[in-house]
């Protein structure tokens, strides 16, 4: 793993609301094509870690720095970094006024990512691979959950990102639909994608995971492979987590 | 009844048309005064937040005719014998326009700005997560999304600045309810001449609540 690039470098990240401390002091690196799980109680800042990750959240303290560039530096170019950091949200967050190829093109066609021709032809390849060329003249509100969070997979990678960021992308969904965004997921994962994904889906991140990171009080208590995390956790915090969820 | 149509029939039309002026100017100016309070009422900046919130409430407090007696004749007299030194003069139509846009801007800063908080807070992170400007954003998901929900409310405060006009005739602006006043004056037929005037600011309003309850459909496509 060493030797691979590091794609995220996070150092001592701390972030409060207010007087409330949601994460302490983070550190760690994601590297190229790695699979990262984070997984924890809720309250523990697993989401807000994430969202710091492409400055959805503005960190309080520390350094976050994606492919060379210091995104807590206020000089920093945040749009052009997120460009290349794809996120999918719990509640999807489809653009409800626009139908689901604009919902595609909207990003690369505003950025000038490509010509519009490009962007449509990527855009339903995109739909293609999640399944759903058929809804392209559908609005948002016409799908179903799994429906809405694979188009919203679909329209993070128009932008062609090298990282995807998933914020409990199964949390919202009707078990039945579950399936269908994971398997999804996994096809990018083994496309070589660096993925950072918060989730509950203890299956999915013993099956998908290169690295599971336990986090609890706003900071990592234990890491390693799912197999060290999972099935032999040493902290007695993650044990008894585990042990509530398994 | 008959009598007052054709004799005042087309005096009373020509004070319409000048009240949908008035209404229109007002209307024009107030969209963009309500745009720009709008969106200083959004944006992350407290300094801003409460400019227009001041502005906002100090409008909302003041009647309309107060407001209207301020601007016509407070203003020049600020500025031509406190101040000194200038010569400034208004007309009726000009003081109307300031003062309609005054105050139903400032009722459409407080729409604009609850449209837009209205808005899913997941639908600006979205288009920002994609690497979209706030502008952007705004313009392409945010707006779009909030006009939908003001429309309804946009077409109740047109409704009622136009009604407002009415308040105008104060400053002797001759818009229908003070070309009415002349008219009654003359002719002695009070029920008559009100009953007329209703009628016709009833048949304008129901004309627009109509037509903009279409538009409204038009623009709920998918949703």
């Amino acid at each position: 793993m060493e030797d691979r690039n590091v794609k995220i470098h996070v150092k001592n990240l701390k972030k409060n609301f207010g007087s409330l401390e949601v994460l302490k002091d983070i550190s760690t690196d994601i590297y190229e094509g790695e699979v990262v799980v984070v997984i924890g109680p809720s309250g523990s800042g697993k989401s807000t870690f994430l969202r710091c990750l492409n400055r959805l959240e503005e960190a309080s303290g520390g350094t976050i720095i994606v492919d060379d560039m210091d995104i807590t530096s206020k000089k920093t170019n945040i749009n052009k970094v997120r460009e290349n950091i794809g996120m999918v949200f719990q509640h999807f967050n489809l653009f409800n006024n626009l139908n689901i190829l604009d919902n595609l093109v909207l990003a690369p066609n505003m950025l000038k990512k490509c010509s519009k021709g490009e962007a449509k032809e990527r855009a339903l390849k995109m739909l293609e691979k999640v399944g759903l060329v058929e809804k392209k003249e559908s609005y948002p509100s016409q799908l179903s959950g799994g429906q809405k969070q694979r188009i919203a997979i679909a329209r993070a990678l128009c932008m062609q990102p090298d990282i995807m960021l998933f914020d409990e992308p199964t949390s919202a969904l009707d078990p039945e639909m579950v399936g269908e965004v994971l398997q999804v997921m996994k096809e990018l994962a083994a496309d070589g994608m660096t993925m950072v994904i918060v989730t509950h889906e203890m299956g999915f991140a013993r099956e998908v995971a290169d690295r599971v990171i336990f986090m609890d009080g706003g900071y990592i208590v234990e890491e390693g492979t799912p197999q060290e995390v999972l099935l032999n956790p040493k902290e007695p915090r993650t044990i008894n987590f585990l042990n509530k969820v398994l | 009844m008959v009598k007052i149509i054709t004799v005042y029939g087309s005096m009373l039309l020509a004070a319409m048309g000048r009240t949908l002026l008035l209404a229109l100017l007002g209307l024009f100016f107030a969209c963009i005064i309500g745009l720009i309070f709008g969106m200083l009422g959004v944006v992350k900046n407290k300094a801003c937040n409460i400019f227009s919130q001041i502005f906002v409430d100090v409008i909302r407090g003041v009647p309309m005719i107060v407001l209207a007696f301020f601007v016509y004749f407070g203003m020049p007299y600020l500025f031509n014998n406190v101040i000194g030194g200038f010569n400034v003069t208004l007309t009726a139509l000009q003081a109307g326009t300031i003062c309609l846009a005054l105050n139903c801007g400032a009722y459409m800063a407080e729409i604009i700005r609850a449209g837009i908080q209205s808005v899913d807070i997941g639908q600006m992170e979205a288009a920002r997560s994609l690497g979209l400007s706030y502008g952007m954003a705004m313009r392409k998901v945010v707006l779009p999304q909030a006009i939908r929900t003001m429309i309804p409310t946009f077409i109740n405060q047109f409704i009622i600045t136009l009604k407002d006009t009415s308040i105008l005739s104060v400053i002797g602006f001759p818009e229908l309810v003070n070309t009415a006043k002349n008219v009654q004056a003359n002719t002695f037929m009070s029920f008559q001449t009100w009953a007329i005037v209703g009628i016709m600011y009833l048949i304008v309003i129901t004309i627009l609540s109509r037509s903009a309850k279409v538009v409204e459909r038009r623009l709920n496509v998918g949703r």
